[in-house]
């Protein structure tokens, strides 16, 4: 990368959503979500339970697939295609789209053999001792695992295997990581390790993160997504929209919207 | 000013003798009923024990290796009958485990509509639910003539193996194999179910969230995952083909002249002695205990190895 030629952050959209409804069978869970997410920065979303922030988020690398029932009205764009098309692979939609999810979910396989799983069904032909280790590296965890990578993931404690599964995300060298939620189930300093590790992996990485913890927003992300629901008439159950989407220091400090000032202030949800 | 709680609003805080009494007397009582079961089979296993002394004092260990049965002199080897069990159970499971496996994955991962999962696993159920008479039965009158053409062929195209070198004639042990494939597969395809269904659902997104397609995602995370529990499940209906006696006995042609093949009448364990006890008397009734016991030490061992496996497989997740 040049540093002659600065590309204007704000115009460099790496996921945009056009007029995005999600259902769960009859039941809507968000309406109308237009967004554009930007390349290369920490994009939160945040907001109250049932807003519909997970839905959306998993939404982006068409995890909803794997929801019985669940449908999508509207187009995600992504590297100038609509990834929910016809013709468009969701295996591939993934392999570009990473993943790291609420609860640490490692294989019950070796270290090594979680990191090197998904490296190998994307066809990786380079060295996979080189790449393992990189890749632990990156997620700030070699020094913890190099002596034990024959060893079961289920082995590590919560945060370790948190950082574990960022680095299976990381080692299929996907475009953009989604993150669910990642500390929810985390102590504090291992929480403190994945926030600092999401500041070096956006050097390289586009993220995009779920949180309920407005503290972990303001410290980790660029973009602050707030989303909010509200009941609708004659439906059932609240349905989610969003509210508001800004840079993060606008979003806490001078939100536009009543609702979001309500929120980052503590006074509801 | 504290002022101590009244006296007469608890007046459980001692508990009186009978509701100890009642405690102690609960706990005897599980104490015996868990202990009859266990009485139970020592005594079945004593008992049957007993009564094959007799014959393996006189036979010893030449009743396994033999397949000379003949009341008449009083000379009897079970080898035939062994052979049978082995064969005819382990046969099944090899037809029984790829088949249950896969219907189970088919009603768990999302292949097709939910709709027709519950529908073939219902099916599945209800097939467990059909009496073995009855599907000897429907093995006489429907299936082995149904299949007779195709054993037919095996013999004329492949009458060389010795496992195919005599031709089909009606009962046999590859009927007696089809119709133990019909019914260990419920109880290999709902164990199997169960296992997959436990398997997270963390795990499973974990695949797909690294690229994995279908089958990769369900060949090296989940199967591995659930891979004790079917195991286990495997095994159980290893020892319940083992036993089954009614359905084969109706089908397998009781016959104790060893032969290889499998399109040639056989005999089992279990069909031989509901087939003969009833006239036995003296030396055989010993013959077909020791006959009873080699079945039940066949059966403890599969059971055993199968905790044993379940242990060594288990993962944690």
């Amino acid at each position: 990368m040049t540093s002659t030629t600065q590309a204007t952050p704000a115009t460099n959209t790496c996921l945009a959503l056009e007029n995005v409804s999600i259902s769960y069978g009859s039941f809507e869970a968000v309406r109308n979500v237009h967004m554009d997410i930007p390349a290369g920065k920490v994009t939160a979303f945040i907001g109250p339970s049932g807003c519909g922030k997970s839905t959306v988020l998993r939404a982006l690398n068409r995890m909803n697939d794997l929801i019985e029932g669940c449908s999508l009205k509207g187009r995600v764009v992504f590297d100038a295609q609509n990834i929910y098309a016809k013709e468009v692979d969701p295996v591939e939609v993934r392999r570009r789209i990473g993943m790291v999810f609420q609860k640490p979910n490692p294989f019950p396989k070796s270290i090594y053999e979680n990191i090197a799983f998904g490296a190998r069904i994307n066809g990786y032909k380079g060295d996979m001792d080189e790449l393992v280790e990189r890749s632990l590296r990156k997620a700030f965890i070699w020094d913890e695992t190099k002596d034990k990578l024959k060893e079961s993931g289920n082995a590590l404690s919560g945060g370790q295997q948190q950082r574990l599964c960022i680095a299976r995300a990381i080692a299929v060298e996907p475009e953009v990581i989604l993150m669910d939620e990642p500390c929810s189930a985390l102590d504090p300093i291992s929480t403190l390790k994945i926030e600092e590790l999401m500041h070096e992996l956006k050097k390289t990485f586009s993220i995009v993160i779920v949180t309920h913890n407005m503290q972990q927003a303001v410290r980790v992300s660029d973009q602050t997504a707030f989303f909010n629901a509200e009941a609708v008439e004659g439906g059932s159950g609240k349905v989610g929209y969003l509210v508001e989407f800004n840079e993060t220091e606008r979003i806490f400090n001078a939100p536009v919207q009543q609702a979001t000032q309500d929120y980052v202030t503590g006074r509801f949800g | 000013m504290t002022s101590a709680p009244p006296e007469d609003l608890f007046t459980l805080r001692r508990r009186p003798a009978s509701d100890r009494l009642v405690d102690g007397g609960f706990r005897n009582l599980t104490i015996v009923l868990a202990s009859f079961v266990a009485i139970t089979l020592l005594a079945i296993f004593i008992t049957v024990f007993q009564g094959a002394r007799e014959a393996m004092r006189e036979f010893g260990l030449t009743f396994i290796t033999t397949s000379n049965w003949n009341p008449v002199d009083n000379e009897y080897g079970a080898f035939t009958a062994i052979y049978g069990t082995l064969v005819s159970s382990i046969m099944a499971l090899v037809i029984a485990v790829p088949l249950g496996v896969g219907t189970a994955i088919f009603i768990t991962e999302n292949l097709i509509p939910l709709r027709w999962r519950e529908v073939i696993g219902v099916m599945v159920e209800l097939l467990a639910a059909i009496p073995s008479v009855v599907l000897g039965l429907w093995a006489i009158f429907v299936m082995e003539p149904f299949i007779r053409p195709f054993l037919q062929f095996l013999y004329d195209a492949l009458g060389w193996l010795p496992f195919f070198n005599s031709p089909p004639q009606g009962p046999g042990m590859a009927p007696a194999i089809i119709i133990l494939v019909v019914m260990v597969l419920p109880i290999i395809t709902s164990i199997s179910r169960d296992a997959l269904n436990q398997v997270p659902n963390e795990l499973r997104q974990g695949a797909y969230g690294v690229g994995s397609t279908r089958w990769v995602a369900i060949l090296s995370v989940i199967l591995p995952a659930a891979v004790s529990s079917i195991v286990g499940g495997v095994m159980l209906s290893l020892g319940r083909a083992m036993g089954e006696t009614m359905a084969v006995t109706m089908i397998i042609g009781n016959s104790n002249n060893f032969s290889f093949s499998l399109l040639a009448p056989g005999n089992t364990i279990a069909s031989m002695l509901a087939n003969q006890f009833g006239e036995a008397d003296g030396v055989q009734v010993s013959a077909l205990l020791y006959a009873a016991v080699i079945l039940m030490v066949l059966t403890f061992s599969v059971n055993i190895a199968a905790q044993w496996i379940i242990k060594k497989l288990s993962l944690k997740y």
